[in-house]
């Protein structure tokens, strides 16, 4: 802390830009300390300009670094800012990483020194206090006793200097700039103690006989007691980041790139946009990008918190700090640095951290810090704390239909077969048919073969018969795929399945027939299916006494059957994407507090309009801006963690809040003497410096009991 | 008995100029050489004056370790940023109308306040 304004101390990095510019020519960054005036700029960018084989150097005096280009060696460039005044050195990797390090490790000192400055004053206020318990009294009579006290003062003296200096030099500070803080309460307060007690030692003739006591106990005491609650905060704190710490952790610290036909490996600030990047079983993805060769099984649930590893195949996104499983794959870097997705929820998780709720100034941050935290954890990503706030209260839920309470893309559900035949052995012969269609029930089809591991035969005589279908040969089999209107057309005998045609229809999945030489081999329903644990999430909402309300485009036969399944009994449909905005208005009109939840790009008038807005991210394309709270996992689940955690926080807020209410309520007519008339009690000073290291200790230990908090299991 | 009556009011008036009545130097930020140190439970100058309409950079300097300090908090202008200990950090300012924005620690423990003129 007694470092000298003018001097800087960092640690650095030197960056090279890497292959874009020829093998000798490179970036440089400097850290120059010593520079205190922006005229040093021009002095230190002509002095390193005039090196040999420097191009040009720009130098930022905000953050006091040079970035030099050129081929000049960087000693050389230490040397030339050396020598007009100033010191500099290489800038280290300044990753993340190394600055939550560094963080720490001065945290970490500073605690140490709190809680060694803790020990002193309490070694020598505990026994004062048990002196002045046991004795009574500390009064000053005899020579003797004031001789002894002296010395005890000399000693109190001591600790003041080394256990509360900081105390001190912060209320002058404080107080030269016209304000006064906690600093100049304690210090007020302890010094006063410690100026009396002294004139009481070597004048005692100037106060009246029964005012003749010492207090040199209550300075050194609260003095240890204070610093014990700073100390106790600090460690704390440092336990509130641990989702920041987990999040940075993912970051992978090197990457192999290919570069002109050799892998090399290097660090992954220096992977450039486009590069091609090799990824090997078991590693982490460096940064985000697209796959170009190859396909693999990653493992997303430390961004999503889905434990199901997903398959990537050339053309799928990747995203850094997920885990490659299976294969080894080249991938084309898309985004790096700040701009990758954890970058940027790392970002985000830090941001909502230090941000407040409105509910209260005081006691709240510690809560706030943990909630994110715990929110991040569980795949839900919250923007800032008023956001938190507003989701606990809740009451309607809007929720999109397709790709929300959907999966979003159609799939096979059904395959009902005519007559004799197998299942697999239909899909094969459909999908030999569909594979030349772009249609989206056609690549559902496709798709499904594809899991099974059926391979399509090769198609001739293919048609497209518009609106109705299509037809091939495969196989030396005539094959015809359609509606009932394309059946009865080319006379398919299709009476005995129409029953069963309309029943699918009717559980708002589409019906097609599938024909092989003329006779009706199967009905193939496809339907965009209600994803697998969106029911349970539903009746979580509701057994929270929320409302649900689905939202859909789609006509009102199909929402009425996806709305049964999903349990839910309020829907509008058909409605168009401007009009959904309209719909959350109407809610809120009826006095319901409405969270909206979409996929974050239609969706987005409705999320803005909404109380709170809830954005389906699929894990990677994180709708960050467009929401107040991004689901980082497809699962509905999120919505009901997200509100629960919101809850909790809550709770945990107004449990401090009250804390520290009844601690002032009750504390300052205490000290004041309301008790004294009747009972002869007055409090100490020395209590109110414990009942404040209690009331840190109460705060910050009920705060980190939220991290016990867990998301439902499902 | 007067003259303790008479020093305490006197005393209790120096106190109410000095923390509330007094007008604290501005410093303007023309000078991009102000570096703003958050030490020992202040910011050093606390009390900044810019002018309106036009982007500034804010340069801080955090030497001191305890929690608070950490977190500089802009709330008119949801800025919120954690400063680095013992590294420069600069913070961008986009144009500004007139007027006072106070900023502080997260818990409030220490203020400051730009003057946009």
């Amino acid at each position: 802390m007694n470092e000298s304004t003018n001097h800087y101390h960092h640690t650095a990095k030197l960056q090279s830009s890497g292959h874009a510019m020829t093998a000798m020519s490179r970036q440089q960054e400097l850290i120059v300390e010593g520079a205190g005036c922006a005229s040093c700029v021009g002095k230190i960018e002509s002095a390193l300009k005039q090196v040999p084989g420097v191009e040009n150097a720009e130098m930022n005096f905000a953050d006091r670094t040079v970035t030099v280009s050129g081929s000049a060696g960087c000693n050389a460039l230490i040397k030339a800012v050396e020598q007009v005044g100033y010191n500099a050195r290489a800038m280290e990797e300044g990753s993340e990483d190394s600055a939550l390090e560094q963080r720490e490790k001065a945290e970490w000192a500073y605690y140490k020194r709190l809680i060694r400055e803790m020990a002193i004053a309490l070694l020598l206020g505990v026994p004062l206090m048990i002196y002045s318990i046991v004795v009574g009294e500390m009064t000053v009579t005899t020579n003797t006793e004031r001789i002894a006290w002296l010395l005890v003062g000399f000693l109190t003296l001591g600790v003041m200097v080394f256990s509360g200096k900081h105390f001190y030099v912060g209320a002058w500070q404080s107080f030269k700039n016209h304000s006064a803080n906690m600093d100049t309460l304690i210090a007020l307060g302890t010094g006063t103690a410690w100026i009396y007690s002294m004139v009481v030692v070597f004048f005692p003739g100037v106060v009246p006989e029964m005012a003749r006591h010492v207090y040199f106990e209550a300075t050194a005491m609260i003095i240890g007691l204070i610093d014990l609650g700073l100390a106790l905060e600090l460690k704390a704190r440092g336990r509130t980041s641990e989702a920041i710490k987990r999040l940075i952790g993912l970051q992978a610290k090197t990457a192999r790139v290919v570069r002109d036909n050799k892998e090399l490996d290097i660090a992954i600030a220096q992977v450039l946009l486009n590069d091609i990047v090799r990824v090997r079983p078991g590693e982490k993805f460096p940064v985000d990008g697209e796959v170009v060769e190859g396909h693999t099984a990653v493992d997303e649930s430390m961004l999503t918190g889905e434990p199901m590893p997903v398959e990537k195949a050339v053309g799928d996104e990747v995203v850094t700090g997920t885990l490659n499983k299976s294969g080894s794959i080249l991938f084309k870097a898309t985004r790096v640095g700040k701009d990758t997705a954890l970058a940027q929820i790392i970002n985000m998780v830090k941001r909502a951290q230090n941000s407040k709720p409105p509910i209260g100034r005081l006691a709240t941050p510690m809560s706030v810090m943990v909630g994110v935290g715990k929110a991040a954890e569980a795949g839900v990503l919250i923007r800032n704390g008023e956001a938190l706030q507003t989701a606990s209260k809740i009451t309607a839920m809007i929720l999109d239909k397709t790709g929300t309470i959907t999966l979003g893309s159609p799939k096979v559900t059904d395959i009902v077969l005519a007559g004799a035949g197998s299942e697999d052995g239909v899909l094969q012969l459909a999908a030999s048919l569909e594979s030349g269609s772009e249609h989206p029930l056609a690549m559902a089809i496709v798709e499904l073969a594809q899991e099974r591991g059926l391979q399509p035969d090769k198609v001739t005589n293919f048609n497209a018969i518009a609106g109705h279908g299509v037809e091939g040969e495969a196989g030396g089999q005539n094959l015809l795929f359609g509606n009932e209107k394309l059946m009865h057309e080319r006379n398919i005998e299709i009476g005995s399945l129409v029953d069963k045609a309309q029943q699918l229809a009717a559980e708002a999945k589409t019906p097609m027939y599938f024909a092989v030489n003329a006779h009706l081999a199967a009905i193939i329903a496809v339907a965009d299916p209600i994803k697998e644990d969106s029911i349970e999430a539903i009746k979580r909402l509701q057994g929270n006494g929320i409302r649900v309300v689905m939202l859909t485009g789609d006509n009102r036969a199909t929402a009425q059957a996806v709305a049964d399944q999903a349990g839910i009994s309020e829907y509008f449909a058909e409605v168009l994407p401007e009009d959904k905005a309209n719909k959350v208005a109407e809610l809120q009109m009826e006095d319901e507090i409405v969270g909206m939840t979409g996929d974050g790009i239609n969706d987005a008038p409705a999320l803005a309009m909404a109380n709170v807005g809830f954005a389906i991210g699929t894990g990677t394309d994180v709708a960050i801006e467009s929401a107040d709270i991004t689901l980082m996992r497809g699962s509905l689940h999120g919505l009901a963690d997200a509100i629960a955690v919101s809850k909790a926080t809550l709770r945990n807020i107004k449990q401090n809040l009250f804390g520290a209410f009844i601690y002032n309520v009750a504390g300052v007519p205490f000290a004041a003497g309301v008790l004294y008339p009747f009972f002869g009690l007055l409090l100490s000073p020395v209590i109110a410096g414990a009942a404040m290291a209690f009331l840190s200790l109460t705060v910050v230990t009920n705060a980190n009991r939220l991290r016990l908090f867990k998301a439902q299991e499902h | 008995m007067f003259l303790v009556n008479l020093s305490g009011i006197a005393l209790i008036a120096l106190i109410i100029w000095w923390f509330w009545l007094y007008k604290p130097k501005d410093v303007a930020l023309d000078d991009a050489a102000v570096v703003i140190v958050v030490e020992n439970g202040t910011y050093q100058p606390a009390h900044i004056k810019l002018a309106a309409n036009k982007a500034a950079v804010l340069h801080f300097l955090r030497k001191d370790a305890s929690p608070c300090s950490e977190m500089l908090l802009l709330p008119d202008l949801d800025i919120s940023e954690s400063l680095p200990l013992n590294k420069p950090w600069s913070i961008s300012l986009p144009p500004l109308e007139r007027g006072e924005y106070g900023f502080h620690c997260q818990m409030q423990m220490y203020k400051g306040v730009l003057k946009v003129e």
